[in-house]
């Protein structure tokens, strides 16, 4: 019972953190249509600027400053990459981005090397929070979680309660009545893509400290972060919210406990085959959930896609 | 290819030449002449092993272009479907039996069947939609399948792949794939067989209808065409042809691993296939030549290739959609006209200056590259066959210069070109 506790704890922290960069990118999607390939790219860039920042002035100033970098960084793509390249259609648009990705890797490695950087949690987060039965919280996971419910909430509320979000709504819907009304929408949407980036900013300064900040990081959450919101449907905050947190937790109790593949079947009554070793199916009994955890949420994708096409949530085709 | 149909996203569907079936075989002999002729010339065997990774590459990438350039579908896990016709050629290659009734040659065909299957189960859900739900998808598959190399050992091989010995096979007419020339001509004849093929396919109805189904599915549904069925046969004979090529690389480096599978194994198929432009059906050709090159060549120069060809990549997307092929493109109406000439001097006097400044900007990121990350004392570095030392003055000076000066020239004589070529081609328009 504590374990599972424990669990749920751990799959709400990697689940929020994953609902930080889906959020971003699922505004910046139904803003703008624009599936931003780059978006891991720009969390990588949060972690390694909130490192740099951290260096000089501690994490919190990095929490505050990196973001800001980034959005900017983002707004500055949008303003003289995507905008050009919106022209030639949706297709080269997210080749775009795609390249962008790579571009910022190569540029990672280039400024920071391909180590790992030495990028910990600050001192004064740096202790067990509570126990449950032995199993210690670190503060910094509570924290984690603090920060991403507010900035869904604050995200929430700006989008549906606020003239500025009811504005980017129907600049999504009607750009050329809002235009008509004299608000900028090109602008809007480089303040959105903005906000977009600097969002996944957030999620890298305070994901670097406990998943690592090396070259390879965006590239380990890029495609997890789309199949979270394909499978919360495109475009859909709540989606993205509900599919980070079913990631979060099947891939956490998946590593948690060790089912083997073989009780499963067992259980089911299916007995194994005679010869094991010769079977070109051995690898389907010897399997273990751990091993499987990390591609579950791409299982979980395609049966998704397979049954109900639009997603968890969602509601516009392509 | 004189009567190169057209599948540039940007000109309207009306403009292609649909009722020209005629093929022009000149194209093709040169092509084949070329192939048989090529290691004539360069003898050497790292030349040798160049070829092969770029005819292995042009067909991948002929193979993308019938999602990207023919489709209008965008895939990030194309490499998946080569990779598992591979594997698959692996393991029949280990079979002791198979050889005994099929020589080594007919091998690749089997790789293609492979990537055909796969295609079909993975096609079946993926091309209900296209343009960036087809994407995702594709993506999240191939992530899947390249995943499972990690888990499914019997098939994958697991970390450190599967490896074979193409050797085994009955000789082919005394041929026993031994050297690498064997091998040279075997991936040349698999080449233009599978191009032919490719071409072929594009000039039949499904073909065509895939050009339509891109650029306006709700349209070509209204002609009675199914968009979803023509989306579907095409990435099945795209699985096919790319499985081909994973065979013919079973072959040649008769080691496959999780790297013939994975995302940036599927990234680098969209790089070379959007660089040598998916609009022309050569295209993709053009974009394997160069960037192997890239790859082999530079990559020998600089560690930094990878970050060379990104900007390349990105600077092709934002400037020249159309790849290589639509730069090239572009100018046939010029030479038509015989007014090839006016261009020559206005391209030496742009082209010329910004390819140095462009050297002298490369130069300085070297120098950043050596000054950050180069081992302490080692000071030393040499550029462009001159060794010098990256922590004292004179280098930065030069560089700059070089950079500043160049880039500075090639940016006054530009309008100079933008009234050439425009006077070029307003004639040419006039003539048409």
């Amino acid at each position: 019972m504590d374990l599972i506790l424990v669990n749920l704890i751990d799959g709400l922290v990697t689940g929020l953190l994953l609902f930080m960069l889906s959020a971003g990118l699922t505004l910046i999607f139904s803003m703008m249509g624009v599936l931003n390939f780059a978006h891991a790219s720009f969390y990588m860039l949060g972690a390694y600027f909130g490192f740099q920042i951290s260096l000089a002035l501690g994490f919190w100033m990095g929490l505050l400053i990196a973001p800001v970098i980034v959005g900017l960084m983002g707004a500055a793509v949008e303003r003289y990459g995507l905008r050009r390249v919106h022209q030639y259609g949706h297709v080269p648009e997210l080749i775009f981005t795609f390249g962008l990705a790579l571009l910022i890797e190569e540029l990672v490695q280039f400024v920071w090397g391909k180590n790992q950087m030495p990028y910990d949690i600050p001192d004064i987060l740096n202790f067990t929070a509570f126990a449950i039965a032995g199993n210690s919280i670190p503060a910094y996971k509570i924290f984690m979680i603090f920060i991403s419910v507010a900035i869904f909430i604050g995200l929430l509320y700006v989008l549906t309660k606020t003239r500025v979000g009811m504005i980017i709504q129907a600049a999504l819907s009607y750009p050329r009545t809002v235009e008509a009304l004299g608000h900028n929408v090109p602008l809007i949407f480089m303040g959105v893509f903005g906000v977009g980036t600097a969002l996944a900013g957030v999620a890298g300064v305070i994901a670097g400290p406990v998943l690592g900040t090396f070259p390879g990081m965006a590239f380990v959450l890029g495609s997890i972060v789309f199949v979270t919101i394909v499978i919360g449907g495109l475009g859909s905050l709540w989606g993205a919210l509900v599919a980070s947190l079913l990631i979060g937790w099947i891939t956490t109790f998946a590593k948690s406990y060790n089912i083997a593949m073989s009780d499963v079947l067992g259980a089911v009554g299916i007995s194994p085959p005679a010869n094991l070793d010769d079977s070109l199916l051995r690898d389907l009994w010897t399997v273990t959930s751990p091993q499987i955890a990390d591609i579950l949420p791409y299982i979980l994708m395609v049966l998704i896609l397979i049954f109900r096409p639009s997603g968890l949530f969602g509601t516009r085709n392509s | 290819m004189s009567d190169q149909f057209t599948t540039d996203p940007g000109k309207p569907a009306q403009r292609m030449r649909a009722g020209s079936m005629t093929l022009t075989l000149a194209p093709w002999i040169i092509a084949t002449v070329l192939l048989m002729v090529l290691p004539l010339i360069f003898t050497a065997n790292s030349a040798l092993t160049i070829m092969n990774q770029m005819a292995i590459t042009i067909i991948f990438a002929l193979a993308y272009n019938m999602l990207l350039g023919q489709g209008g579908m965008l895939s990030f896990g194309h490499a998946v479907y080569a990779g598992v016709g591979g594997f698959a050629c692996m393991h029949i290659m280990n079979m002791s039996d198979f050889f005994a009734s099929f020589p080594l040659i007919v091998l690749p065909l089997f790789g293609g069947l492979f990537g055909m299957g796969l295609a079909l189960i993975v096609g079946s859900f993926s091309t209900r939609s296209a343009g960036t739900v087809f994407a995702m998808i594709s993506l999240g598959v191939g992530e899947l399948i390249a995943a499972c190399s990690v888990i499914i050992v019997a098939f994958f091989g697991g970390e450190e792949g599967i490896s074979g010995d193409r050797t085994y096979a009955q000789p082919f007419f005394g041929v026993e794939f031994l050297q690498q020339i064997e091998v040279y001509y075997l991936t040349a004849a698999w080449l233009i067989l599978s191009a032919l093929l490719m071409y072929l396919w594009s000039r039949t109805p499904i073909g065509r209808m895939a050009n339509a189904v891109r650029d306006n599915p709700e349209r070509a549904e209204f002609l009675g065409y199914s968009a979803r069925w023509v989306r579907f046969y095409s990435f099945v004979a795209s699985g096919f042809f790319a499985g081909i090529s994973g065979g013919l690389f079973a072959i040649n480096y008769e080691i496959l691993t999780e790297e013939n599978l994975n995302t940036a194994s599927s990234g680098v198929i969209l790089l070379v296939t959007f660089l040598g432009g998916v609009g022309f059906f050569f295209g993709p050709i053009i974009g394997a030549v160069v960037f192997t090159l890239v790859q082999t060549v530079l990559s020998l120069q600089t560690e930094l290739w990878a970050f060379y060809a990104g900007i390349l990549f990105v600077a092709t997307v934002m400037f020249f959609p159309g790849g290589l092929a639509g730069l090239l493109m572009m100018h046939v109406p010029v030479f038509k006209l015989g007014k090839a000439r006016l261009l020559v001097m206005p391209y030496l006097k742009t082209l010329l200056p910004a390819a140095i400044g462009i050297l002298g900007l490369a130069a300085l990121v070297e120098m950043i590259f050596h000054l950050r990350h180069a081992a302490t004392g080692d000071d030393e570095m040499t550029l462009f066959w001159t060794t010098f030392d990256s922590h004292s003055f004179w280098p930065w000076i030069v560089a700059g210069l070089v950079t500043l000066v160049g880039l500075g020239i090639a940016r006054t004589t530009t309008p100079a070109l933008r009234d050439a070529w425009a006077e070029a081609t307003t004639a040419a328009k006039g003539m048409s």
